[in-house]
């Protein structure tokens, strides 16, 4: 499976983009806190997997694809859009992932130590993803799915 | 008070670690798998652990099996809707965390609170 590190893309982001992320992340996490104080762990629980900061996520990844294309010369917007719905896709692979990180949680937090507990909940995660990630990758309906996105990164809008 | 601006501090730079590995591994697709990431979890369980014990933690658990399965509907369809109509990114990824909500809301009912 071919993957790549790019920092290059860490340069796209910007500052107040930074922050937003850390603020976002920062408030989602004491929601979560807030909701299971009130309503207790049943549906304090549900929360520790609300997508709070996914729109703001899938946002940026299209923002950053229509500057990219716009210093090429394109107009990108559907191209754009394209992007963002593949960042969605690796999203939905990695939910897999963290329904094994939960499940995990789940039987293993009365048995093991915190430490042993999170480890293994962390390792699930990464298992559970990568494989689903690389099943979804694979499957023949994605990858004329990626055919046409390869087709709409050329168009002009 | 404390608690709170702890958590606060935790999340965000979980999130923000989470984010910038997201953005650090391409393909976009592989990326996008840490968008899904167990920060808000990693960033709490820790200091819930402490405060409410292993059973409270373990409650949390089986309910956000329940949560993530509503990421997975949730994801699946925003990128449907993203690759299908090409609409803007923000605005469906907002409108559709209904169907986050429905779909918790739903489990919650039929399995969470019995």
């Amino acid at each position: 499976m071919r993957f790549k590190l790019e920092t290059a893309s860490l340069r796209e982001t910007t500052p107040m983009e930074y922050a937003q992320r850390f603020l976002f992340g920062g408030l989602v996490t004491v929601a979560a806190t807030l909701i299971a104080d009130k309503w207790g762990p049943v549906i304090g629980g549900v929360f520790l997997a609300f997508p709070g900061i996914f729109p703001a996520g899938v946002s940026l990844v299209e923002k950053h694809k229509i500057s990219r294309e716009t210093e090429e010369g394109k107009v990108g917007v559907a191209a754009a859009r394209g992007e963002a719905s593949v960042e969605a896709t690796g999203a939905s692979a990695g939910a897999w992932g963290l329904a094994g990180f939960a499940l995990v949680v789940w039987k293993e937090s009365a048995i093991h130590s915190l430490p042993v507990m999170l480890g293994c909940a962390a390792l699930a995660w990464l298992a559970v993803s990568w494989t689903a990630w690389t099943i979804r990758d694979k499957h023949p309906r994605f990858m004329r799915w990626r055919g046409r996105r390869a087709t709409s990164s050329r168009m002009t809008d | 008070m404390v608690d709170l601006l702890v958590r606060f501090l935790i999340g965000g730079v979980v999130v923000s670690v989470f984010a910038v590995l997201g953005d650090l591994l391409k393909p976009e697709s592989l990326g996008g798998v840490f968008a899904a990431a167990p920060t808000v979890a990693l960033a709490t369980l820790v200091l819930t652990m402490h405060k409410r014990g292993a059973g409270y933690v373990g409650i949390e658990g089986r309910s956000m099996v329940a949560g993530a399965i509503a990421f997975f509907l949730y994801a699946s369809a925003v990128s449907f809707v993203l690759m299908r109509h090409r609409t803007k990114a923000r605005t469906t990824a907002t409108w559709l965390l209904t169907v986050w909500f429905g779909t918790a809301a739903g489990l919650w009912a039929v399995w969470l609170r019995r």
